[in-house]
């Protein structure tokens, strides 16, 4: 499989790698993926006060392109807000990586993964909202 | 050091020098580059000679008799030959065949042919370490089953059917029995006086001749008779009609020349830097070789990285040329369906690379793929979510995956 550069240097030297306590408020958790399809990609935003993503860490198991779409997204999520995030496409992702048609899989996952993320920061604090409430009663 | 290192012998194997030298003798206007079949002139008889010589060599190996050799393209067609054309002229005496799981392609898909032809195949399971057993073909061979191929050695996993066995309930049976011996010839001994193989596969590049010329073992007593598949000139007995390649017929009977010669001294030194190689990964945890360890030829090793996905593993390796059975180094993205068949998960699957040492392997070159390999396993379990998980204790059989 012939990769561009782009693949190679996200694969070479992955940007933001590692792992957030998913039991921090402010840490939403993407987990996407099955070990059986050969792609499991876990994709974490620390979110700040003002709704705005400050930090952004990824771990892939699976082949180049699945790293590399990880490894990009972390990069394009940071400073942005939870709606713009969400809304990465996985074409924008798979244009900059210059993806092979076989491979956009690769670049949908990472795109699930985001939408997980904020999804589930958005369910924590759906939660504490309803809490919130349920004090001030 | 030649970079990418070469560890996949089981692919295909680099020439011989002295291989190429009697080959290239073949060729050019001073040289003997004949017809065989020209029965007139000097010409003629010599490339005759030198085909005939390279036709015994590839006997003698096998221990057989040169009349039972027929030329073919590689194992490839040796194994359409072998298997359509008993099937095409016993076809009276019935239609069933019985084949593994795990066999070649060329074995599959000549089968699954057959069947859209009207023929009925049975195809059996290997055990947890890829070995069709003796039992399991005698329980499936029935009244109209003529014929059974059963691989000799398998190419992904280098696991070593008992052919000796098999060949025994066959021939008690009264069916005829083929063997693709594409990857065990010059690796182990094959004796033909002395197994019950009615018809035998056999590939020149995977074992130092070159490409595109292997042949097939056909059986004299007892008689065993074949539907031709190519027409033409009546050449090999009317069995494989085409003019005969001389120098790709004498480079693979120098070849085999060559491993009946050298192969036991050659196994020894092979198995030494398979085991050095195997021995080098044990302290990394979570690894496992892939079908029976003691029954396999010597110079392969598939083993599985357990949560380091194959193909990224590759990437990592980029200094050494090896290859996967992850779907994602295949064109069709599906895990490999030999260890599938083993009873593999895809997950493991996935994690797998295949090496196979050779000739001109080194024990430099075993050191220096074990530096690359714990580099590259050490860097893909920092990136793998699955590695975090299985540290953390957590089963991941136990989470439920979204599939995609």
């Amino acid at each position: 499989m012939a990769y561009s550069d782009k693949v190679m240097d996200h694969y070479d030297n992955p940007r933001n790698v590692g792992k957030m306590d998913d039991t921090d408020d402010s840490v939403g958790t993407g987990m996407v993926g099955a070990p059986a399809c050969g792609d499991v990609m876990r994709l974490q935003i620390k979110v700040n006060a003002a709704g705005i993503i400050e930090d952004a860490k990824f771990k892939t198991y699976g082949c180049g392109s699945a790293i590399a779409s990880s490894s990009l997204l972390t990069e394009w999520v940071k400073g942005r807000t939870l709606d713009e995030a969400a809304s990465i496409k996985n074409t924008e992702i798979a244009e900059e990586l210059a993806l092979p048609p076989v491979k956009i899989h690769c670049s949908v996952l990472a795109e699930d993964a985001i939408k997980a993320a904020v999804k589930d920061f958005r369910t924590k604090h759906a939660a504490d909202q309803q809490s919130a409430v349920a004090v001030g009663e | 050091m030649k970079l990418p290192i070469y560890f996949d012998y089981a692919a295909t194997t680099p020439v011989d020098p002295r291989v190429a030298q009697k080959m290239s003798e073949c060729l050019l206007a001073e040289g003997n580059f004949g017809n065989p079949a020209s029965r007139s002139h000097k010409y003629g008889w010599e490339a005759e000679e030198a085909v005939e010589l390279a036709r015994r060599q590839v006997a003698d190996l096998i221990n057989a008799d040169p009349r039972e050799i027929v030329w073919t393209s590689g194992a490839t067609e040796s194994d359409n030959l072998a298997i359509k054309g008993v099937a095409h002229f016993y076809k009276n005496k019935g239609k069933h065949l019985i084949t593994s799981r795990i066999e070649h392609k060329a074995v599959l898909d000549t089968c699954r042919h057959l069947e859209r032809e009207g023929f009925e195949v049975t195809y059996l399971e290997p055990g947890s370490d890829g070995i069709v057993t003796p039992e399991q073909v005698a329980e499936a061979i029935r009244e109209d089953t003529v014929l059974v191929s059963i691989m000799h050695v398998n190419n992904e996993i280098g696991v070593i059917n008992d052919i000796a066995a098999i060949g025994e309930v066959c021939r008690a049976k009264k069916v005829f029995f083929h063997v693709d011996a594409a990857q065990s010839a010059g690796k182990i001994d094959i004796d033909l006086e002395a197994m019950k193989v009615d018809l035998m596969s056999f590939s020149a590049h995977k074992m130092y001749g070159p490409k595109g010329v292997g042949a097939l073992y056909v059986r004299r007593k007892p008689r065993i008779r074949l539907e031709a598949q190519m027409h033409g000139g009546g050449h090999e007995r009317g069995m494989r009609s085409g003019t005969l390649a001389t120098h790709q017929l004498v480079g693979m009977g120098e070849a085999c020349r060559i491993v009946k010669a050298e192969m036991h001294d050659e196994q020894i030194r092979i198995g030494a830097l398979r085991e050095r190689l195997w021995q080098g990964l044990q302290d990394i945890e979570e690894v496992h070789v892939n079908g029976s360890f003691d029954k396999r030829v010597p110079g392969w090793l598939n083993v599985s990285f357990n949560y380091v996905e194959g193909e990224s593993l590759i990437m990592s390796l980029s200094d050494l040329a090896v290859s996967s059975g992850s779907a994602c180094t295949s064109a069709s993205l599906e895990p490999s369906y030999v260890l599938r068949a083993l009873g593999l998960n895809d997950e493991m699957a996935h994690s797998s690379l295949r090496f196979s040492v050779g000739r001109f392997t080194s024990e430099d070159d075993v050191d220096y793929a074990l530096a690359k390999i714990h580099l590259a396993v050490d860097k893909l379990r920092e990136l793998s979510p699955l590695w975090d998980m299985y540290k953390d204790g957590v089963d991941l059989t136990k989470i439920e995956w979204a599939a995609h």
